[in-house]
């Protein structure tokens, strides 16, 4: 047995989640691989309470993108829209661009490629979703900032180290 | 720690240790496959259990719900009984470390006091255990291969709930973190590998964690409380996706002059997984004072400070104040070795919890695909997948130094250092010392600073997006 097998078979503390890296949140405040899917949420440019709720499913590549209000996104028309765009963008900055074509299940050699390119390689078609779903898990991810902070001791937490970043 | 105490450390092992861990890794093959399905092997490994236990407390009970395992799958309680069979192995595997450690370390110990911090009854958290407890249930009778994003997204309704109660703090950061672990890697049944030691040690402890109900930092009324100067010797950082607690460790001189004490003191947040790196000690400048002594290497005059038998002071900003510069190094080699360490609670006998602060001089240090200290030719690897995200300690600089303040950790069957801080002789004149807390009031590096300015203030994003969208 080697020393990985060893450590997932014995380690206490084997990290199981891999980091991701950090990224400016402004546009997208919220990206994940989760249900299946590439799904977040991007910020509108010119409403400032308006949000958009999009998405591309792993496998089929199918895609959807509508506000928190379910009203759908009117630059779908012509394709993929720039919510899509944006979302896929930071993906890639924050999962990197070979977990999040695993994830997607995009085929082929992905190494190297730049957005517009992998994007490229979806064979997308529009399917439309509703976007309470991830809007609700939006709500929940942002609901922890307002946990209070707490002195009460978690030991828990040592099954938890911090560990070296990709900075 | 000296080049003959490393030789004692790693070569006499103290016995039985191997022996009870065979045993904890047979108990968690049966949480691979569930315990819906009982194989004949896995009777046996249940017995096996149970003999192991038997002239203990837990022995005649434990013995019972082995016997009637053969004839159907286990209840809750059945389970637990279970559960705090495998803590007991692991707290004698983690007494017999800590103990062989105490005797080389010439470390005296406090005699355990469970008396001192009992939760008080709370029938709403009592119902929220209750529904932790049911989950963990499902979760063992089905076995991690059978674990799907059903199950796991059902330990999400827990979350909110649990996170909204003080006193149940430790049950959601442990759940939150282990059912995003759960997610990560479904579906299990494919997965390649499976954590499996880790996974049952979560499993195990929010298990004995919904029988111990909670406690907060509120309920320090009763407590007994201290008073002196704060040495500290460094900062311990942990984090998941969703929590992040920065533990200090350090030296406490007592007002009334007794024996001056290892102590630890500990704040924690919750945050999102996009908050990383040096940007987390942005969710604690509510405490300052901390920070403050973190960052410029203080000591700390505490007042009447609540203190558990556990050595962990309860925070309190109110009740400390900034002192005069204390660096860290002089305090290893001045204190560390005279210095009463404390009692380890029940709960936390597991060799996962020993953080034990050393100060390692005059090594040298060998890399390899891993680094370690060489100290008399002994050689000790050290966790540099532990030097933490927020901190500047890098790999580099602990390949170049010469002197270490860490804690002595042991997983996979070794110990390990750890790095808090350490010193190196860059030219013959200065010596520079790298410290994990050294970012605590932001970043000093620069390029780190201004890799942080290009990402924007995350927190003030989400921040922003919160107060916008959450109470719509
Ligand atoms: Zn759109």
């Amino acid at each position: 047995m080697n020393a990985e097998d060893t450590a997932w078979l014995q380690s206490s503390t084997i990290q199981v989640i891999k980091p991701i890296r950090p990224r400016k949140l402004a546009k997208v405040p919220f990206v994940e691989l989760a249900d299946g899917r590439l799904q977040g949420v991007v910020s509108s440019g010119s409403d400032i309470s308006r949000v958009y709720v999009s998405s591309i499913t792993a496998g089929d590549h199918t895609y959807s993108c509508s506000t928190n209000n379910n009203r759908p996104c009117g630059a779908l028309s012509w394709g993929l829209c720039k919510h899509i765009q944006a979302l896929m963008s930071e993906a890639v900055v924050q999962y990197g661009t070979e977990r999040v074509a695993r994830y997607l299940r995009i085929e082929g050699d992905v190494e190297g490629l730049s957005v517009p390119e992998l994007i490229r390689r979806l064979n997308a078609q529009h399917q439309s979703l509703p976007s309470s779903t991830v809007f609700s898990r939006f709500l929940h991810h942002l609901s922890y900032l307002e946990v209070p902070a707490t002195t009460t001791p978690l030991p828990e937490m040592h099954w938890f180290p911090s560990t070296l970043a990709v900075r | 720690m000296l080049g003959n105490q490393l030789t004692k450390l790693l070569q006499d092992t103290p016995p039985g240790i191997e022996q009870t861990l065979a045993l904890v890794t047979d108990f968690d093959d049966i949480l691979i496959h569930g315990f819906a399905r009982l194989t004949e092997e896995h009777t046996a490994t249940l017995n096996a259990l149970a003999a192991a236990v038997a002239a203990t407390p837990l022995g005649e009970r434990v013995g019972e719900v082995v016997a009637k395992l053969s004839t159907g799958s286990p209840d809750s309680e059945q389970l637990a009984l279970l559960a705090g069979t495998r803590a007991a192995l692991l707290g004698a595997v983690h007494d017999a470390l800590l103990s062989h450690l105490d005797t080389i370390l010439n470390r005296s110990r406090a005699a355990h006091d469970e008396s001192a911090a009992s939760p008080s009854p709370d029938p709403e958290a009592e119902n929220l255990l209750t529904g932790c407890r049911s989950w963990l249930h499902e979760l063992a009778i089905t076995g991690w291969r059978g674990v799907d994003h059903e199950l796991v997204a059902s330990a999400s309704q827990l979350i909110g709930p649990l996170l909204a109660n003080p006193k149940l703090r430790r049950m959601a950061v442990l759940i939150d973190g282990f059912a995003a672990e759960l997610s990560a890697c479904c579906p299990i049944r494919t997965a390649d590998h499976i954590p499996v030691r880790r996974w049952a040690d979560l499993w195990t402890r929010a298990m004995l964690l919904s029988y111990t109900g909670g406690w907060s930092a509120d309920d320090s009324a009763g407590l007994d409380t201290v008073s002196g100067r704060l040495l500290i010797l460094g900062a311990d950082v942990h984090e998941h996706g969703t929590a992040m607690q920065v533990q200090v460790h350090g030296v406490l001189e007592p007002t009334d002059d007794s024996t001056p004490r290892l102590v630890r003191t500990s704040v924690a947040v919750a945050k999102v997984d996009t908050i990383i790196g040096p940007a987390m000690w942005d969710l604690l400048q509510a405490y300052p004072v901390l920070m403050t002594a973190l960052a410029e290497r203080r000591s700390i005059h505490i007042t009447d400070l609540p203190a558990l038998p556990s050595g962990d002071l309860v925070w309190n900003e109110e009740r400390a104040k900034v002192g005069d510069p204390a660096d860290p190094f002089t305090t290893a080699r001045i204190q560390l070795a005279s210095a009463l360490a404390p009692a380890v609670p029940a709960l936390d006998r597991h060799p996962v919890q020993i953080a034990e602060p050393v100060l390692m001089e005059g090594y040298k240090v060998k890399r390899g695909e891993d680094l370690s200290v060489i100290v008399d030719g002994v050689s000790l690897p050290i966790a540099v997948d532990r030097l933490p995200s927020c901190g500047p300690l890098t790999p580099q600089l602990v390949d170049a130094s010469s002197a270490c303040i860490g804690l002595l950790r042991w997983d996979s069957g070794q110990w390990a250092l750890q790095p808090l801080a350490v010193q190196s002789n860059k030219s013959k004149k200065t010596q520079v010392a790298v410290h994990n807390g050294d970012w605590a009031k932001g970043p000093t590096d620069p390029k780190v600073a201004k890799a942080q300015t290009r990402n924007g203030d995350a927190i003030a994003v989400l921040r922003e997006r919160a107060g916008r969208l959450l109470r719509r």
